[in-house]
């Protein structure tokens, strides 16, 4: 390998490094032990859609999951709990979810892997209450990663649904 | 397994470069930086000489660099160096066998180029054994003066049949996708350049991922998907003129666009039933006819070159496996058992070598199943997260993608894996290679 091209990987790994610790501030926060619903919701007990941005539960919008794996992890159980009572609460309200995984295999099964991941969230929240019409799946597979390195801590981050509200 | 024993001078990419700066149209991508890894000493030693000029302006190309140069990738032949190159005849009568005889060459090749006329250019090659000093071939082209590389490469897949037996696939074009840019700053193209990874030309853009290019059995449309309306969809696009129409846009994914043999089928991985299915689709009737129904992801489909199967890829048995079913549907069988994980085959024309992604823990590489050897797998690449490959249509050479760094790169390589060469863009990755079939002379 040449001087250059050295230099430029040099260049992109510390591109790579930026990206995930900037994503880093969006990894969940660990499960609360306190019920938070009770200090946000409205007097009726359901959600609004500015508990979106003060919620603590509601502001958790990405799911991780294991290597090889599409089972929700038990921490994950009361981001589904509180989305789909969301949903419950907010009939017109519309989530997508984006199904991602590491970079490990080709990228055709990889978008079959991302979609499974984003079934698997889907049935959660179908479980928890909400309804099959209020939910999307999309899968990118290997395509959006938001971190570049090549280890475990790095793939961890990129297997994952994210949560996203299309109407609220 | 694969020793770098040998790379050509760092300088040999910046000359090649700037002859193609002298190229570049409209249209031009963005120029890949090429290198070659490697080298056999049992491979054929050939000398090509530079092509004398008589008259005109001066050349653009130096045809004998481009034919030394797919020559070595082939692994095949080891061409001589242009330094130790110390006679220049560019006739047979003129050759001086004592002297290549000393420097241990098998081969000779001499040329030359003259001014035709009316923007055209007329190149004349011969190539001789140096042993017995008989002419094996001779043969003259006139072209535009612009197609200098297209005529190195036919003439070097002319003295690769005459010498090997099989044909040679210099002279094809190979797709793939670039992503210029980080994060939703990225910018994808779908590009065809020759095989040698020069002329490229975009055919498409997007600012959402493309993937899974395929060519047509005529060379003259590419399948592709594309993220660009939000969900992955699949296109066929034509080369020449740009005209592109939508064949899949189904809920879920629209996924792994393989053209039958014959043209005028396509068959995919599609979603829409509740998980990824293998689908044939008619391109005349638009008829979708069903092909696997699992609860697995079934995915990437290639046809066996007979048109008779498909092979795909499939997690039925716990983790992705190579299976093969009647492409008119039946019962799929499994074709890979090495390896814990093995994705998207790629198919020899012969059908006897399926090369695939072989994954073991966190190693990706990409091995080589040969059916006529009673299932053994070797690799082709040092890994570890190879993720795409494409045999070149005499299988003497497969491309495939490899991550280096954060970047994204492709590598032909010779199918004895011994000699790589890698396309790399100075900015941006290279992903997804697909080699295109044979050109029409």
């Amino acid at each position: 390998m040449n001087k250059t091209v050295r230099v430029a990987l040099v260049a992109l790994l510390c591109v790579g490094a930026a990206a995930c610790s900037k994503k880093a501030e969006v990894k969940p926060q660990p499960p609360m032990e306190q019920n938070t619903q009770t200090q946000t919701q409205a007097s009726d007990g359901k959600y609004t859609p500015a508990d979106l941005d003060t919620d603590a539960c509601l502001r958790q919008r990405v799911v991780y999951f294991d290597f090889d794996k599409t089972e929700i992890k038990p921490e994950f159980q009361q981001i589904m709990a509180c989305h789909a009572k969301y949903l419950q609460d907010r009939p017109m309200s519309h989530i997508r979810l984006e199904g991602n995984t590491d970079e490990r295999g080709t990228r055709e099964y990889n978008l079959g892997l991302g979609e499974r991941r984003g079934n698997a969230v889907s049935s959660a929240l179908q479980a928890a209450g909400g309804s099959a019409s209020q939910l999307e799946v999309i899968s990118y597979g290997k395509e959006k990663p938001v971190c570049r390195e090549h280890n475990e801590d790095c793939w961890g981050k990129n297997r994952r649904v994210e949560i996203v509200y299309t109407a609220q | 397994m694969i020793k770098p024993m040998r790379k050509l001078s760092s300088s040999f990419a910046l000359v090649l470069l700037a002859i193609t700066a002298l190229f570049v149209g409209p249209v031009s991508a963005q120029s890949l930086n090429v290198d070659i890894v490697g080298g056999v000493k049992t491979a054929t030693p050939i000398v090509v000489v530079p092509f004398a000029q008589q008259g005109g302006a001066p050349l653009s190309t130096d045809i004998a660099d481009v034919m030394r140069n797919d020559f070595n990738r082939s692994g095949k032949f080891r061409s001589l160096a242009k330094s130790d190159i110390v006679e220049t005849p560019s006739k047979g009568s003129d050759i001086k066998f004592a002297t290549w005889r000393l420097l241990k060459q098998d081969y000779i090749t001499v040329g030359r180029v003259s001014d035709a006329g009316g923007g055209m250019t007329r190149v004349e090659y011969e190539l001789w054994d140096v042993n017995k000093q008989q002419s094996l071939l001779a043969q003259a082209f006139t072209v535009p003066a612009g197609d200098l590389r297209g005529v190195a490469h036919q003439i070097a897949d002319q003295i690769y049949e005459k010498i090997t037996g099989v044909r040679g696939a210099f002279w094809t074009r190979i797709a793939y996708i670039t992503a210029v840019g980080l994060g939703n700053n990225t910018s994808y193209s779908l590009i065809v350049a020759d095989s040698d990874g020069f002329n490229p030309q975009v055919v498409a853009r997007s600012k959402e991922s493309l993937l899974s290019p395929a060519w047509s059995p005529d060379g003259r449309k590419i399948a592709y998907v594309s993220f660009e309306s939000g969900n992955s969809n699949i296109y066929i696009q034509d080369i020449t003129t740009g005209s592109r129409q939508l064949v899949s846009s189904h809920k879920g994914i629209n996924g792994a666009p393989a053209w039958s043999p014959d043209g005028r089928k396509l068959a995919l991985a599609l979603s829409y039933v509740g998980n990824p299915e293998i689908f044939v689709l008619d391109l005349g009737s638009r008829q979708e006819t069903r092909l696997t129904n699992s609860l697995s992801i079934d995915t990437e489909p290639t046809w066996a070159p007979d048109g008779q199967s498909i092979y795909f890829t499939s997690d039925r048995s716990g983790r992705p496996q190579i299976y093969q079913v009647p492409a008119g549907g039946g019962a799929a069988e499994r074709v890979t058992f090495q390896g814990q994980n093995n994705l998207k085959a790629s198919v020899s024309y012969d059908g006897k070598q399926i090369a695939m992604v072989q994954g073991n823990g966190n190693v990706y590489r990409i091995a080589i199943l040969d059916r006529s050897l009673g299932g053994q797998v070797r690799y082709v690449s040092p890994g570890p997260i190879d993720d795409a490959v494409s045999f070149a249509p005499n299988a003497s050479m497969l491309l495939y993608a490899a991550t280096e760094g954060s970047r994204g790169v492709l590598y032909s390589v010779s199918n004895d894996g011994m000699v790589r060469q890698r396309l790399a863009l100075a900015d941006g990755n290279v992903q997804e290679p697909a080699w295109g079939p044979y050109r029409q002379r």
